[in-house]
């Protein structure tokens, strides 16, 4: 009588959505892909290598340290591939190889596995990485240097550091189409902001990003630079400018909405991506920077646990 | 079927899980007669000395209570024949029974022991013979004279998804229910009677006395503490129960069982449940307690193979058994089988804080930060700071995560560790 089948015990619930890690990774690669092939387009092969040296080296510090670490295999989720080909996309074109290397591992091993690897960053690795090849090597960072030996059929100076160095008047001739089409100088993947807003758009779509910290990110950053364009529209670009150029669009749709240095409720993610888009615009306008704003992603990286102390009240709470 | 429910491929909305509806054609099912021994699950004292009060070969009747240790806690046998067997049970989360086996035999004797306490309708004698009637009536819960009910709720909605068992009692035993209604009146002074049914059943009740409240379609609102919240505005405070604050949620076959207990004489003894095959068409079935899962699901038809999960209850709520020798008790209102392809596989993979469990979550618990403590073994932690006692056990957070943690699992863990711990402590005080 009695049936001797082998079954397995598990736990509640035994049915699951399908989501997983690895596929939100691809679907961010996927994302920011149009925005990278562009640059590949507008600066050629060294484009190319920088941004497959990114993510190939974030790929092999991630194996080599959680090898090194004896930590369980993380590679496979494709998160060190999303942070390479993120950091990839904000370099100049004409980057040397050990620059990016050495950037992938600080983005890697220092921002993400020294704090605990996959969902234990507080900082976006990308913007940690960016940032500290900023302080270090400014010149290489610099686009206007880095790009010097590029001749393009639009003006061939990064138009944050034109507008820092001669006011308004030195942007006054590019057309806002332009540079939402990716007629300027920038990143390897920052310059075209129609494929970051497309990206961005899917993401949200997808639901693998949440609208709440892009929209209030450009919103913050459209209120902030309007009130310095009112006060001196000599000295400080519009809105529209601030929006199309840079790291903006980067860094409102891939950036700043990384999950585990972002908030999750609604009134903190609001919060942060304005408070992330006004300062992002104080750096450019009144910082020393021409172009902050991974500084301003860190500033909200670090605010963030704080922010989501502002939550809903839960069900029955009692004080 | 598909127990993995893929998202849509515009991901952004929140997961739409449905309660199954009745469905439109279903006759009573023929009950199964037990093949072999039926099997019945006797709460055990934590001594594990406790002798128990019956042997094997000790004749039962159908109906008779079996009290094993003296202290309350009772089976009553569905079958008349002879013990075959008393064997240690272990349980879930550290609960100990006793399976008592019973070898069915003729002719059919019933037990007459309730037709005395029958005359005389009184809380106290439904509870001594009621508490494992089919939906598990737990009727000491009325009983309590520190904390009174005033409303009983009786649930003809089912708590999980596929599953429609109490929806088919309450359709097609309105008159036991009207009955069991008009005895637990009598005898609890409860003041009001609400009728849980399916939003769009509201009109169909009108035989039955109580209000009748509809409940959503979706998934988890028919839940006592959100059903508490949402449809009667009283939001169970954290850590305390819905019978704290008068109101008593009961199957609407635990109320049937009382109905025809004192209809009849007769202690039910025959449970109905909704079966869910790996083909994915639920089926309903009648079954005596005690019967194998597995001479259920043969008689549906049902297959089974090495691997697979056996679900007692729904697929967001329900418990894994290891065999199919296990048998249907009082409160069994759902068999699922889930494949082994299709079964999912949870994971020790870190919380990547995407949120999608905070959003989810009825009772608006921050789960990306309480996974963390609970990861970590801090329960008073998470109870103190982040609301663990709000939670009502619905499973969506772990059915969302990106990263297969078993969070619900972690939450139950949890609440039974604090629970067993208060109890030691005032034990010890």
């Amino acid at each position: 009588m009695p049936d001797r089948k082998k079954l397995v015990v598990a736990y509640a619930p035994f049915w699951h959505n399908g989501s997983r890690i690895t596929d939100r990774s691809l679907q961010i690669v996927l994302a920011a892909l149009p925005a990278a092939l562009f640059g590949v387009y507008r600066f050629g092969i060294p484009a190319l290598g920088v941004l497959a040296l990114a993510v190939s080296s974030a790929v092999l510090w991630e194996l080599a340290f959680t090898r090194v670490a004896k930590r369980p295999a993380s590679v496979g989720d494709g998160t060190a591939a999303v942070i390479g080909l993120l950091f990839g996309m904000m370099l100049p074109a004409t980057l040397p190889w050990w620059a990016v290397v050495t950037g992938t591992f600080l983005a890697i091993v220092v921002a993400r596995q020294i704090y605990g690897g996959v969902g234990a960053n507080t900082f976006n690795p990308a913007a940690v990485a960016i940032a500290i090849l900023m302080l270090a090597w400014k010149q290489r960072m610099d686009l206007d240097a880095a790009l010097v030996n590029y001749a393009f059929d639009f003006p061939a100076a990064f138009p944050l550091a034109a507008v820092k160095a001669f006011g308004t008047t030195a942007v006054k001739d590019l057309p806002l189409m332009d540079l939402f089409l990716g007629r300027q100088v920038g990143g390897i993947g920052t310059t075209c902001g129609a494929a970051l807003l497309a990206g961005g758009a899917y993401l949200i779509l997808k639901g693998v990003i949440r609208w709440e910290i892009p929209i209030s990110f450009l919103a913050g950053m459209a209120a902030t630079a309007a009130v310095f364009h009112a006060v001196d529209p000599v000295r400080f670009a519009s809105p529209a400018f601030h929006l199309l150029t840079g790291f903006t669009l980067i860094g409102a749709f891939f950036l700043a909405t990384e999950d585990s240095s972002s908030p999750v409720n609604f009134i903190p993610m609001l919060i942060y991506g304005a408070v992330v888009g006004s300062i992002a615009v104080l750096i450019r306008n009144i910082g020393v920077f021409a172009e902050g704003l991974v500084f301003a992603v860190l500033v909200g990286n670090l605010i963030h646990p704080l922010l989501d102390k502002i939550r809903p009240r839960a069900l029955g709470k009692v004080e | 079927m598909r127990m993995m429910r893929t998202k849509s491929f515009w991901g952004a909305g929140r997961p739409h899980l449905e309660y199954a509806p009745l469905p439109a054609r279903i006759d009573r099912p023929e009950p199964l007669r037990p093949s072999g021994p039926v099997t019945l699950l006797h709460p055990r004292p934590a001594e594990t000395r406790a002798i128990p009060a019956a042997k094997i070969g000790d004749a039962v009747k159908n109906g008779q209570k079996l009290s094993l240790y003296g202290n309350g806690d009772y089976v009553t046998s569905p079958v008349t024949g002879a013990i075959t067997a008393l064997a240690p049970f272990p349980g879930n989360f550290g609960r100990n029974y006793t399976a008592v086996s019973i070898a069915p035999a003729r002719p059919e004797v019933f037990d007459d022991a309730f037709q005395a306490v029958r005359q005389s309708p009184s809380l106290a004698a439904a509870a001594d013979f009621l508490a494992a009637a089919p939906g598990a009536p737990g009727l000491q819960r009325l009983a309590d004279a520190g904390r009174p009910i005033k409303t009983l709720v009786v649930c003809g909605v089912d708590q999980d998804l596929l599953v429609f068992t109490q929806q088919y009692v309450l359709a097609a035993r309105g008159h036991d229910i009207q009955r069991g209604i008009r005895i637990l009146k009598e005898t609890a002074g409860i003041e009001e009677v609400v009728i849980l049914t399916r939003k769009e059943a509201v009109q169909g009740f009108g035989h039955i006395v109580g209000r009748v409240v509809g409940v959503e379609h979706r998934y988890p609102s028919a839940l006592p503490p959100l059903v508490m919240a949402r449809l009667f505005g009283r939001a169970v405070p954290a850590g305390r129960t819905c019978e704290d604050l008068g109101f008593c949620f009961m199957s609407a076959e635990a109320v049937a069982a009382v109905g025809v207990a004192f209809g009849t004489g007769r202690i039910p003894t025959t449970k109905f449940l909704t079966v869910i095959p790996r083909d994915g068409i639920a089926r309903l079935a009648e079954a005596p307690i005690g019967t194998r899962i597995g001479d259920v699901l043969q008689r549906l038809g049902a297959a089974m193979s090495e691997g697979d999960r056996l679900v007692l209850g729904g697929p967001m709520r329900g418990t894994a058994v290891f065999s199919l020798d296990h048998p249907v008790q009082p409160d069994t209102d759902a068999v699922l089988v889930v494949d082994a392809a299709a079964a999912l596989h949870v994971s020790d993979y870190p919380c990547i804080n995407c949120g999608e469990c905070v959003r989810v979550c009825p009772a608006r618990m921050q789960i990306n930060l309480l996974v963390r403590y609970l990861e970590a073994g801090k329960f008073e932690e998470a109870e103190g700071s982040y609301d663990l006692g709000s939670c009502v056990e619905c499973g969506l957070c772990s059915y969302v995560c990106v990263s297969k943690i078993p969070i619900l699992q972690y939450i139950t863990l949890a609440k039974h560790e604090l629970a067993r711990t208060r109890r030691t402590e005032s034990t010890n005080a």
